[in-house]
């Protein structure tokens, strides 16, 4: 009996198909035209009353979005389905192989996701105002299918109160050092899209050496990118090998004693794109929605009180911050993730043993 | 004369009026066969077939070969002998004391292990992350403050396997505890008496009559937590990942990350479900010897040994042993709520209702989690009461030609654990003619499944007390059976139908290893959000969400106790 459910990467894999680039796909077709907010469409979108938002951003920022957005358009309610951005792509293909629409706007911090969405054809054209006329076109499809919401870093991390900045790593080479065995918590690839990215960025550029040495240093091995900041936040470990930038200055500014560090060999960068479904069950609210999300208003709004960073060409980073220019950073690779994400899960769990 | 003419009457009468039972009785036969013969022949399908749907036996010696199986396997294993192991420890002399001494509070110690058996086991594993995470854990800090140690030291490590043998046990001995306490309730007090007659010590007497007569119920408790260590998901879902490694619960889950590999998960489930099968035999042929010891001697109201002054001992040990599923964990669980950071305890400048301000007012998903989780225990609870109700009748009045397979079926899904009855719906409801996936059709036939064989038994037993005269007057007196059912069976089994309905209300609440495997976005109910938030650490949120958890719960087990003539003891029975 086949279940439907044959592994696209496999298949992808198997007929050799090149890689193609998230953002520069060669085929040059035409996106939309860009979308402004029409008094018809939030009519259209109020008719529809509600959103569903599939996203792996961390559940208070993700609210916070939510929120702003029903002030801003009251009538129409979001609801947010939070979960890793792994499990959001497994939820959207065991609901879409059923037959289940559920899901209107989708955030993925695996941004290798949206080439698999695109090549099947789930995702609507749709291309607000603001990502016509401010976002590069590094961060944009070409189709119009998606643009990058949001950016944001994998990096290390401490607890002030359990080490002395002087005695922090430096570097990911530092975290293999004898002092760290039992001190070190780190996020998974097979549920955080984040961890995804940041396995492959690191693997590429120091090599799986270095997670086969981290292995050995019994780390606390948790599941959400979100998780290990928190973890460092309460104390549970003194290190953190992965997990967001933004988290950790969230959990900062709630007073807990963490620091980030911007590893020496550099920092993965995770850039994550939102999208709307093709078949959304509210494609109006979809729309208004994703405006939105792209208004400089919400991308104020992740940078200041979600901590993370956009790509928005207005929108000026927030003071205090190191800006992005500043850190070394590990670029991303959205289409050898695609192709090699089985691969790495599996490597990842032999070594790691789960 | 008189009786003459009414016999022919009352056989008339039948073939007058249509009698609407039997039609009825046949179609709940039907769907139950279809309600668990669908998904596990699915299972067994899938388990056997390869992805292009050709017949092969690769899954299975990719399960017996490959180590990612055959340590979760070996894991699961150690966990569940050493659970069975603890939870008899704990549980024997706990039972004993209950029911057969004089310790104080006596009642207090039994609600007590009712509260551990109704927390559902995802809770007490967060509960204990709290505690006792060897750096954050309120009781590690609590041993450094008291102790000078170093910052690195610690008391307890609960990301280990013995810390999770430790939470599973804790949740866990409630089964053993409730079988050895209603044994010795049942001892019959003579038996010892009359040892102690002829001459026989205090140590001669347990050694010769209390041991022996309590053996069978001991043993059947430890299979029982053995079974139930094995089979559960919710524990190690929280503790296994964080500690490295995984066990057979938490490996076939897995195995539905993208992309899924539903073939394997299948026949991982198989030989979960064959070692149920085989303890589940084991405790019968177990507890069915324990009827010869207590023949007759009945009658004798069994004894109560007097502790003198050890009984406040005693009472202090127990205390001390269900801090650990009840005061501790509910603490920390309250100390979460109420504190900013979860991992400290509750000041003045920490205090906060942060917690409930988000998971009432901001987290979008609460709403949409707790209706789907009322609607699923309101509706699996009178469904599967009104089930377990027809289909005891049947089988105790023997009215359908085929009650013993109807029987049997009822108590089939006792040998299903949770996960795999997960899998098996999965594959079964997620393609035509049956999609029911994504609906709340899907859980509502998985809740069902699950409460049916307890439902069953307690209505079963109920049955068998309720005399068939008065029933057969009624009917002899002209009415259908029906008719009879409705105005002489159903007052007479009042009590036992309403716990039976808050029983399985209960288990829907605490529900998660097969709701984790079928919910979609629309149909979460609150224990996967907690499982959710779980994944991304936010403990102040589960805090919360837990606590209204219980409050339900423990509402629900206050309205048993209110049912006149009905102490805890329904549930305790279970």
């Amino acid at each position: 009996m086949p279940d439907g459910n044959i592994s696209r990467r496999t298949l992808l894999k198997a007929s050799g198909v090149a890689a193609i680039s998230a953002f520069t796909s060669p085929i040059r077709a035409a996106a939309p035209e860009p979308a402004a907010v029409t008094p018809a469409l939030i009519q259209a979108a109020r008719k529809e009353g509600k959103v569903a938002y599939y996203t792996p951003i961390d559940l208070p920022v993700a609210e916070l979005i939510a929120k702003a957005f029903e002030a801003k358009y009251p009538g129409i309610t979001v609801r947010v389905e939070r979960t890793g951005a792994e499990r959001v792509f497994q939820r959207i293909s065991q609901e879409y192989a059923s037959g289940i629409h559920a899901v209107d706007v989708v955030t993925s911090s695996d941004a290798a996701h949206f080439i698999v969405w695109k090549r099947d054809g789930l995702l609507a054209p749709f291309v607000p105002e603001d990502v016509a006329r401010h976002y590069a076109a590094e961060h944009k499809d070409p189709d119009g299918m998606f643009a990058a919401f949001r950016a944001s870093l994998s990096v290390i991390g401490y607890n002030t109160r359990l080490v002395k900045s002087e005695d922090a790593p430096k570097s990911f080479a530092d975290l293999l050092a004898p002092k760290w065995t039992g001190k070190i918590v780190k996020g998974h690839p097979a549920f955080s899209g984040t961890i995804m990215t940041a396995t492959y960025e690191i693997a590429r550029d120091i090599g799986w050496d270095y997670f086969e040495k981290l292995a050995k240093q019994r780390v606390m091995q948790v599941q959400s990118a979100a998780d290990p900041p928190k973890k460092l936040g309460l104390g549970e470990r003194a290190v953190m090998a992965d997990g967001n930038e933004y988290v950790l200055f969230q959990v900062k500014e709630s007073g807990a004693p963490v620091e980030p560090v911007y590893p020496a060999e550099g920092t993965p960068l995770v850039v994550s794109p939102n999208g709307i479904f093709k078949a959304a069950p509210n494609p109006n609210a979809a729309r208004l929605f994703q405006c939105f999300c792209f208004s400089p208003e919400c991308q104020e709004l992740i940078v200041n009180r979600g901590a993370m960073r956009s790509v928005h060409a207005l929108v000026k980073e927030k003071p205090g911050r190191r800006p992005l220019g500043e850190i070394k950073l590990m670029k991303e690779d959205p289409a050898a993730v695609e192709r090699l994400s089985e691969e790495i899960k599996a490597h990842y769990t032999r070594i790691f043993r789960v | 004369m008189i009786l003459t003419l009414a016999v022919p009457t009352s056989a008339a009468r039948p073939t007058f009026r249509f009698d609407l039972s039997r039609p009825l009785l046949l179609a709940f036969s039907a769907a139950l066969c279809l309600l668990i013969l669908l998904p596990l022949s699915w299972l067994v399908y899938y388990s056997i077939h390869d992805r292009a749907g050709g017949f092969t036996a690769a899954n299975f010696v990719e399960l017996a070969t490959d180590p990612a199986f055959l340590d979760p396997l070996a894991t699961t294993l150690i966990l569940a002998s050493s659970s069975a192991a603890i939870c008899c420890a704990v549980a024997a002399p706990i039972g004993w004391l209950v029911a057969r001494s004089d310790m104080p509070l006596r009642r207090t110690v039994r609600a007590l292990v009712t509260a551990s058996f109704v927390t559902p086991p995802f809770l007490g594993a967060i509960a204990w992350e709290l505690l006792a995470a060897p750096n954050s854990g309120l009781l590690n800090k609590l041993f450094r403050a008291l102790t000078g140690a170093e910052p690195d030291e610690y008391l307890f490590n609960i990301y280990t396997l013995p810390g999770l043998i430790f939470v599973i046990s804790c949740y866990t001995f409630p089964y053993v505890f409730v079988l050895i306490a209603n044994a010795l309730d049942r001892m019959p007090g003579d038996l010892e008496d009359a040892s102690a007659i002829l001459g026989g010590s205090a140590w001669t007497t347990a050694r010769r009559i209390t041991v022996p007569l309590a053996m069978p119920a001991l043993l059947a408790g430890a299979l029982i937590a053995f079974l139930q260590a094995m089979t559960l998901f919710g524990s190690p879902a929280i503790l296994a990942l964080p500690a490295g490694f995984h066990t057979m619960t938490t490996k076939i889950w897995s195995l539905f990350q993208y992309p899924p590999k539903l073939e394997l998960a299948a026949a991982a489930s198989l030989p979960l479900l064959g070692l149920t099968v085989a303890l589940l035999r084991a405790e019968a042929m177990i507890l069915g010897r324990r009827g010869y010891s207590v023949v007759g001697g009945r009658g004798g109201e069994p004894r109560r040994i007097a502790l003198g002054r050890w009984k406040w001992a005693a009472l202090a040990a127990v205390l001390l042993a269900l801090a650990n599923p009840v005061f501790l964990p509910y603490g920390a669980l309250l100390n979460a709520a109420f504190s900013r950071i979860p991992s400290e305890f509750v000041s003045f400048e920490n205090l906060t209702l942060r917690n409930f301000a988000f998971v009432f007012f901001e987290l979008s998903s609460t709403g949409v989690a707790a209706r789907n989780t009322l609607i699923l225990c309101t509706s699996a609870a009178t469904i599967g009461t009104v089930l377990a109700v027809a289909i005891a009748y049947i089988t105790s009045r023997k009215v359908i030609a085929w009650h013993r397979v109807l029987g049997f079926l009822a108590t089939a899904p006792a040998a299903v654990p949770g996960i795999v009855l997960g899998v098996g719906l999965f594959l079964a409801y997620t393609r035509p003619p049956f999609v029911l996936y994504g609906t709340l059709w899907i859980l509502l036939i998985a809740f069902v499944t699950i409460a049916l064989p307890a439902a069953y038994q307690q209505l079963q037993s109920a049955f068998r007390v309720v005399n068939p005269d008065l029933e057969e007057a009624s009917r002899i007196l002209g009415a259908t059976r029906l008719g009879t059912l409705g105005r002489i069976t159903a007052p007479l089994l009042r009590t036992s139908v309403i716990a039976t309905w808050c029983f399985i209300f209960i288990g829907v609440i605490r529900e998660l290893s097969a709701a984790v495997m079928l919910f979609t976005s629309d149909t979460k109910v609150i224990s996967v959000l907690i499982f959710d938030l779980n994944e991304s650490g936010d403990l102040g949120a589960i805090a919360v969400l837990g606590i209204i958890m219980l409050v339900f719960t423990f509402a629900v087990i206050a309205l048993i106790n209110r049912i006149p003539g009905f102490g805890a003891s329904r549930l305790r029975n279970n």
